[in-house]
């Protein structure tokens, strides 16, 4: 379109949407990110948006955000500060400020910014005029005038207008980067199939966004970024909860066993349960059960009777399933039980991303009763460990958390797809018809699995259920020695798992001044800020862990390797409590925050300097 | 022998008997207790209805009647408490192969598993639910339940309760029951007869058992029961035929107006054309929820089959969609769902 001679390469930019929730700044992001994905770019997104679907127009409560951070180096965090910020309203500029660059360039819709909705943000003077901008690269675009003139000559009314100034800001956003609109048009044609009017409306709000850009002087130069290397292969954009639920689809075809999710909608695990229930095609079964209870308990029904069985939550969630993972321990059966984490305690901060449901995942049932608990690290990763979390469940006849969170479930980044056959075989213990000598508690000596008979199968009738179980015969036992081999061989058969999973990996050298320690949803942080100190020579090294419950087998040896060992975690300290316990040779520092957001590579790097 | 409308539950092809269907462990309940008789009942019907005997399967919650998993050989798995029926919902339609039977009680049915109980009609899931209703917690020992008459002294309602009752036929039909019969724990004949029918009923049958708790509420019943009594007290309705009770079977029910009414045959120039004839398959509930709430004094309670109606069963819809899905999307492997949508290739 333009003629663009003027570039400045850039490695990586992080553009940030926002404005009312309601103004479409979801969608603008992920359309971003798509186009990104599709020129080879690597990608992180982290949407930011309220509990409430429309919080009061205006406020800072209302405010809704997609960060996107793209570039030809290895993304892997969605970004401390911001390059680019789209700001609709006053409260959406109010609030974004604190995370954006000196120098940014951040465009507002000036149409929205009056005397009501600057004071409603809770500025005492137009923040467009009284020159507190100064240290920006403003750009005051009459966003909603010229959407609505755009289509007027479509005949559409200014309400629907208005609801396109999200691609208009897009448009500008593309021009800035020379990028073609192909993708985002085609988006446009699938999504509005049966209303062609609107496939021409946004087409032509984002030309018209486009062209608005290349009359704009403040705009300067455009960005350019080169495509990132990465291995090569065949690469999609998804989402961590997306990812969850293929993991699992694949996982169930490679193992042979049919899927069943049973699970109440919960914010922010929903789209796990949105995107299974689409994959019928699939066999997969999908039951929305009326509470969080009936959804982990019809998922134990289903995986007495053979299936995948799993449930999706969020912590209020986790604590009302506690006494069915319970039975799910005792009547040893497999099950995974994804845990989207969110803040809390109680309703908390549903919206927002925290890690402070370890120990409830650890340790929050009645009696003793231990099972695996896992942690993904970015939303791609959680199709692998969505998948291994379903291989040790159904190998081991053992309940898994699988934790992920908000901001992995949320967020995107670039997968390279496999293929399901390079994938690591399933083989659950499954018993044979009429085996004379199945008894429902006779375990393998090795592995200390007991072995799954399905209702059906010809001569191996049995009943189990949550009362103490007589080891092998599987009887209703009372008996107190029996209650002790029991309970240690509980524990003993999920300690066991540990000769089945990954030693624990360091990022950098084996011995050094301070290993970094994290788990769960920080690693792209951490990460970052490792190598960030790595590439200053410093002696520091990441240990991320993924296994929690069991620990890797080497997980001592590595700690052993450092001088000093930092926990950093979004709670007050849980992993490194459990690491006290499990690991109570070496002293731990902490590095802990609990404000519903990640942590930032700039404050790691503070912190970590601060100890070497 | 009824043809089986299920046609998806696998036959036995040798011929079952009780001896089948019993398991090598000890019954636990009181000696007394009515649980006995329905588990006899149990063991006479599952031969009768002939799926194989590794197609059953039995679950339950926890009281003193969700120990019946371990005494019937089945497939058979005890759950928590209130659970039962949760826990079902998932082993039917994972495998909706499965005959299965859910052995709960007044407490965990319509108290801490109130919303499975509900929940699990509402959505008509193939299962038959037997109710074993004795008006009181009995493994706790003896406080009130959410059928517990009112004004009764229990452990836990020393100066009587001050609750009203549900009567889980009503719970049933306002939760869009498709299926709701009734029997007495001291007829075993009738008890075999009415889960025959919930077998052959599709989609979700409740069986509710009026049963004596011999420890903690004996004679709850008895007002029903008693052998002086239940002749006036009890009506055995059977479909196509007219409401007549009474130990001289001169007694009959007909509506007036909008109303039941009690008629003595003969009197007031009364016939039995007189009377409502009942039909247990009629759509409508209205008549149906009238019978299930009638109650001594005033009326004899309603034992047999009050309400079997045809609906579609959640899992049958469940496979439907299934299928049809399998028959038309592009997505037929994760492999195809992984390279479904945009993707692109790096070099």
């Amino acid at each position: 379109m333009s003629d663009q001679t003027n570039f400045i390469e850039k490695e990586d930019v992080v553009v940030k949407f926002c404005g009312d929730s309601g103004d479409g700044m979801q969608l603008a992001g992920t359309l971003f990110s798509d186009a990104a994905a599709l020129l080879g770019l690597d990608l992180a997104t982290f949407p930011d948006y309220p509990a409430e679907i429309r919080a009061p127009q205006n406020t800072i409560a209302g405010v809704s955000g997609f960060q996107v951070h793209v570039g030809r180096k290895k993304i892997e965090t969605s970004g401390d500060f911001v390059d680019i910020l789209v700001a609709m309203n006053p409260a959406s500029l109010k609030s974004n400020l604190k995370w954006t660059r000196p120098g940014a360039t951040i465009i507002v819709d000036a149409d929205l910014f009056d005397e009501v909705t600057c004071k409603k943000a809770g500025y005492l003077t137009n923040p467009l005029e009284d020159d507190s901008l100064n240290g920006y690269n403003l750009v005051k675009a009459p966003v909603t005038m010229l959407t609505r003139n755009a289509l007027k000559e479509l005949g559409i009314d200014n309400k629907t207008a208005d609801r396109t100034r999200n691609v208009f800001t897009l448009g500008i956003i593309y021009h800035i980067f020379s990028w073609k609109l192909d993708s985002t048009v085609s988006y446009f044609q699938t999504k509005f199939k049966k209303k062609p009017q609107m496939i021409e409306a946004n087409k032509l709000v984002l030309e018209t966004g486009y062209s608005y850009a290349d009359t704009v002087e403040t705009l300067g130069s455009s960005y350019h970024i080169a495509k990132a290397k990465m291995p090569a292969g065949r690469y999609r954009n998804i989402t961590g909860n997306v990812a969850t639920a293929w993991g699992f689809l694949a996982a169930s075809e490679r193992s042979g066993r049919p899927l069943f999710l049973g699970s109440y909608p919960i914010t922010p695990a929903t789209e796990i349960l949105i995107e299974l229930v689409r994959h019928k095609s699939l066999g997969a079964k999908v039951f929305q059960a009326e509470d969080e209870i009936a959804g982990i308990c019809s998922a134990i029904g289903a995986s007495y009777t053979g299936s995948l069985a799993l449930t999706t939550t969020s912590g209020p969630g986790l604590s009302l399933k506690s006494e069915a993972m319970g039975l799910a321990v005792m009547t040893e059966l497999p099950l995974v039980i994804v845990n989207v984490q969110r803040g809390g305690p109680s309703t908390g901060l549903p919206t927002k991303s925290e890690q402070s449901d370890l120990m409830q995942a650890l340790f929050g049932r009645n009696g003793e009763a231990p099972l695996v608990v896992i942690a993904a690290s970015s939303p791609a990763d959680c199709f692998n460990y969505a998948y291994e979390s379903a291989k040790i469940a159904l190998e081991h006849m053992t309940p898994v958390i699988l934790l992920t969170d908000g901001s992995l479930g949320n967020g995107s980044q670039l997968f390279r797809i496999p293929k399901v056959a390079d994938l690591p075989s399933i083989t659950p213990p499954m018993a044979e018809p009429n085996d004379k000598d199945y008894k429902p508690y006779k375990r393998d000596p090795e592995t200390l699995v007991r072995k799954w008979a399905i209702p059906g199968t010809e001569g191996l009738r049995h009943r189990i259920g949550g009362l103490e179980k007589d080891n092998g015969s599987g009887n209703v036992s009372t008996d107190p020695m029996n209650h002790q081999v029991m309970t240690d061989l509980r524990e003993a058969k999920v300690q066991k798992v540990a000769d089945f999973i990954a030693e624990q990996g360091i990022v950098g050298a084996k011995k050094g001044d301070l290993l970094v320690v994290s788990w769960g949803g920080t690693r792209g942080t951490t990460e970052a800020a490792v190598e960030e100190l790595q590439k200053q020579g410093k002696k520091i090294s990441l240990a991320h862990f993924y296994h929690i419950m069991p620990l890797p087998k080497n997980t001592h040896e590595v700690l052993a390797g450092f001088k000093k060992i930092i926990v950093c975690e979004l709670n007050s300290g849980q992993f490194v409590n459990y690491l006290r316990m499990k690991e109570p040779d070496f002293k731990y520092t902490q590095y802990n925050k609990v404000m519903g957001l990640p942590f930032t590579v700039t404050e790691l790097v503070a912190k970590f300097n601060e100890m070497l | 022998m009824f043809e089986f409308p299920n046609k998806t539950i696998e036959r036995s092809v040798v011929e079952l008997n009780k001896a089948d269907f019993v398991s090598d462990q000890m019954v636990k309940w009181c000696p007394g207790c009515g649980a006995h008789a329905i588990l006899a009942s149990i063991a006479n019907v599952f031969p009768k209805i002939g799926y194989r005997k590794e197609n059953f399967m039995m679950v339950s919650g926890i009281g003193c009647s969700s120990r019946f998993p371990y005494y019937v050989n089945t497939y058979g798995f005890h759950g928590i408490h209130g659970r039962a029926n949760a826990i079902a919902s998932g082993v039917k339609i994972a495998n909706p192969n499965l005959s299965v039977w859910i052995a709960t009680g007044d407490g965990d049915s319509m108290a801490i598993g109130g919303n499975h109980f509900i929940h699990i009609i509402r959505r008509n899931i193939d299962v038959n639910i037997v109710l074993f209703n004795n008006q009181i917690y009995g493994l706790t020992k003896g406080q009130y339940s959410p059928t517990t008459p009112m004004g009764s002294v229990t452990k836990t309602s020393p100066q009587g309760t001050i609750e009203h009752p549900f009567n889980p036929g009503e719970l049933v039909l306002g939760a869009q029951g498709t299926f709701f019969a009734r029997a007495v724990d001291t007829n075993v004949k009738l008890m075999t007869e009415v889960m025959f029918e919930a077998a052959r009923h599709d989609g979700t049958s409740v069986i509710e058992i009026l049963q004596n708790c011999i420890i903690f509420a004996d004679k709850t019943h008895g007002a029903v029961t008693d052998k002086e009594v239940r002749d006036d007290s009890q009506i055995h309705i059977k479909n196509g035929e007219p409401l007549i009770f009474g130990k001289n079977k001169d007694k009959g029910i007909r509506l007036n107006g909008t109303q039941l009414e009690v008629v003595v045959l003969g009197e007031n120039g009364i016939t039995e054309d007189d009377l409502i004839v009942h039909d247990q398959y009629q759509q409508d509930p209205g008549l149906h929820l009238m019978l299930a709430k009638m109650y001594p004094p005033h009326f004899p309670v309603a034992l047999g089959v009050i309400r079997s109606a045809m609906y579609p069963t959640y899992d049958d819809l469940v496979e439907d969609q299934i299928t049809r899905a399998k028959s038309s999307s592009k997505i037929l492997c994760v492999d195809d769902l992984l390279n479904s949508g945009d993707t692109w290739e790096i070099k």
